[in-house]
């Protein structure tokens, strides 16, 4: 059983008269484990691919099959539970919440879930992303790529199928980027499925496939042959 | 997410807010006090009067000389001297065959006057009465006794002094008022020297009544009062006291009858008499009181909604900047009744906040009124009940709910992706 699986997926924005199609007809699968880079200039629909494909939004046509099951019949509440407990989330902007410690941050999405241990899992999640000593920090308190982390221990929180990461390293320098990628890769290797959005070629080849979007529909689907590994870090080991 | 939680996040926002949080909760705080301190003060004004009536005494009926409307001001009010009761009509009344219901019956006349022992001199007001009076107007000895019909009858050289009378004439010199001889004279009086009265009686503290000090007074002879002090031989009321509240009606009747049969006078628009019941002047203070206390309510109601309005301007602010948050919410995994209850939540956290301040001063304000109005001599309860305090948080938490519901539901209702690219 793949673990997403989109048919003919398409989406389209209604602006009064003014129709305008984002998604064309999209198909592909994701299997367990992998490491997706979808790559496109910008106004390619990766962005909205990837907000379907988080639960985020829904595709105007076509079938979107999550872990085997069809998700158009799912209700809004069901859907913020797979947001919850199924999918995580990295944003370009971070998204943190301010006047926060980060240790909060993390605890965010367990507070709509029925998880009790929240404190253990919130700092396992930050250990993961080497933060352990940020805890009561607040998040103007930290630098950009530390806040990437904290947004990455976040998505991790709940132990998701899948991690979304949507232009990740955007907003980021490029030694705190490579250390988001560094933590990416990493996750991979232990197995985590990560689906990323980027329009640079570099960062998607961080990657083990990428899917080439353009006019919202995939142009090539092809695996990575000269992957990129991220240096080794040795800040985050401690 | 759970209700707890919820609570802790409502509180950080709000304390993150601080200065803003407060002034939007002022409208909600003014409302809240105000609604205390009405209760309060209508609790407080409602037992005074009550109270003033116990003091009176309950089933007390007047016979004022001079006609009036049912319920307007007797003639006397308006400087009209009117001359029509005589001192004759009180034996009349008095004779239980006519009367039956009448427990105690009195004739009085007031005026005002010094009483002079030795070098002190004392300005006071003086009732000029006869032995009925004690039992009219529930007055209790302090010393001596009351004068009896006889001497009141017979226009004795006696005198009764009220407290504060007889303390200022006699406190700090030893000596028993009882037995001593005091001058009085009336403020229109020609003689000099005034009424040598002997002392029979001092009257127990009584308090003030409708803002009168009814200690500041004292007590003499009809006759004396009538013909030594103000000159005339008239009446200026004749009270009785009734022997249950149910006869009052008959009593009426009966003492209608006879002054009209006294008096010859046939219709009862020519009546040169008015007859009250303390019942119906009390009748008439506590509809003025419930007209303001409603009046008051209203402005207090007033307060609320605008304070309400406040709450709902604010949260529709809060819900507009926090719209990213909202998304974000929504994206790790917020359900939209998970939004509304925050939100929802935050507005009634806010309006508590606001209606335990208002508790407070209002509280603190009441306490104040009736510090201030007891000074001013008034028996004066403090009374704060359970129910007003009840009815402000309860007040409080609606109108955060109700004007929180919008800001709520619009909240809940944002689509994750629109909130979060929202800048």
């Amino acid at each position: 059983m793949s673990l997403i699986r989109v048919e003919n997926l398409a989406k389209e924005y209604v602006n009064g008269e003014v129709v305008t199609p984002v998604l064309r007809g999209v198909s592909f699968t994701v299997e367990p484990g992998e490491f997706v880079a979808i790559m496109g200039p910008s106004g390619s629909g990766k962005s909205t691919l990837m907000h379907i494909l988080s639960f985020l939004d829904r595709p105007s046509t076509g079938r979107y099959e999550f872990e085997g099951l069809d998700t158009s019949e799912f209700s809004d509440e069901y859907l913020a539970g797979l947001r919850n407990e199924r999918v995580g989330f990295v944003f370009q902007s971070f998204n943190l919440l301010a006047r926060t410690s980060v240790l909060d941050n993390v605890k965010l999405p367990l507070l709509y879930s029925r998880v009790k241990k929240s404190e253990t899992l919130a700092k396992e999640a930050l250990a993961a992303v080497g933060l352990s000593h940020r805890l009561d920090y607040f998040t103007n308190q930290i630098s950009g790529g530390e806040k990437q982390r904290v947004a990455i221990a976040r998505a991790l929180v709940n132990n998701p199928a899948v991690l979304f990461a949507d232009e990740p390293t955007g907003n980021l320098d490029s030694k705190s980027g490579n250390t988001v990628m560094q933590i990416l890769q990493n996750l991979n290797d232990q197995g985590r499925t990560i689906i990323l959005v980027t329009h640079e070629q570099e960062t998607a080849r961080h990657a083990r496939r990428i899917l080439r979007v353009k006019d919202g529909a995939i142009l090539a689907d092809e695996r990575v042959l000269d992957r990129v590994l991220a240096f080794s870090d040795k800040e985050l080991v401690k | 997410m759970n209700f707890f939680s919820t609570i802790q996040l409502v509180f950080r926002t709000l304390r993150a807010r601080k200065g803003r949080s407060l002034l939007t909760i002022l409208g909600i705080v003014i409302g809240v006090a105000g609604v205390i301190i009405i209760i309060a003060l209508g609790a407080g004004a409602q037992s005074l009067v009550l109270g003033q009536v116990t003091k009176l005494g309950s089933n007390l009926i007047s016979v004022q000389p001079g006609k009036s409307n049912e319920k307007g001001p007797p003639a006397a009010v308006f400087g009209i001297t009117v001359t029509t009761l005589v001192n004759s009509d009180i034996d009349a009344i008095r004779d239980q065959g006519n009367v039956p219901h009448a427990t105690a019956i009195t004739g009085v006349v007031q005026g005002s006057g010094s009483v002079i022992w030795g070098n002190k001199s004392v300005d006071t007001n003086f009732w000029g009465t006869d032995g009925g009076f004690p039992g009219v107007m529930n007055i209790t000895m302090e010393a001596g006794r009351f004068f009896d019909k006889a001497e009141a009858d017979g226009g004795a050289n006696v005198v009764v002094l009220g407290k504060s009378v007889g303390d200022q004439l006699f406190a700090g010199t030893g000596m028993d008022p009882v037995g001593q001889v005091i001058k009085i004279k009336g403020a229109k009086a020609t003689e000099a020297g005034g009424v040598p009265l002997r002392i029979v009686g001092v009257v127990a503290e009584r308090g003030s009544v409708f803002g009168n000090d009814q200690d500041d007074q004292v007590y003499v002879p009809l006759p004396i009062g009538q013909q030594q002090l103000l000159g005339i031989r008239y009446l200026q009321a004749i009270n009785l006291k009734v022997d249950a509240a149910e006869n009052v009606s008959s009593t009426i009747a009966d003492i209608n009858r006879i002054l009209m049969q006294r008096h010859r006078i046939q219709r009862e628009v020519d009546a040169d008499f008015t007859i009250r019941n303390l019942a119906d002047a009390i009748s008439i203070l506590t509809t003025i009181t419930d007209a303001l206390r409603i009046f008051l309510t209203a402005m207090a109601a007033i307060a609320l909604l605008v304070g309400g309005i406040g709450i709902l301007n604010i949260m529709l602010v809060t819900v507009a900047e926090r719209t990213r948050e909202i998304g974000l919410r929504k994206a790790v995994g917020a359900t939209n009744s998970a939004v509304r209850n925050q939100f929802l939540l935050e507005a009634s956290l806010l309006t508590s906040l606001g209606g335990a301040l208002g508790i407070i001063f209002g509280v603190i304000i009441s306490y104040l009124a009736a510090v201030g109005i007891r000074t001013l001599g008034y028996d004066w309860a403090f009374e704060i009940s359970f129910v007003s305090i009840g009815l402000a948080v309860g007040v409080s938490i609606l109108t955060g709910v109700l004007f929180g519901l919008y800001p709520a539901f619009k909240a809940a209702k944002f689509n994750p992706i629109d909130a979060l690219r929202y800048e």
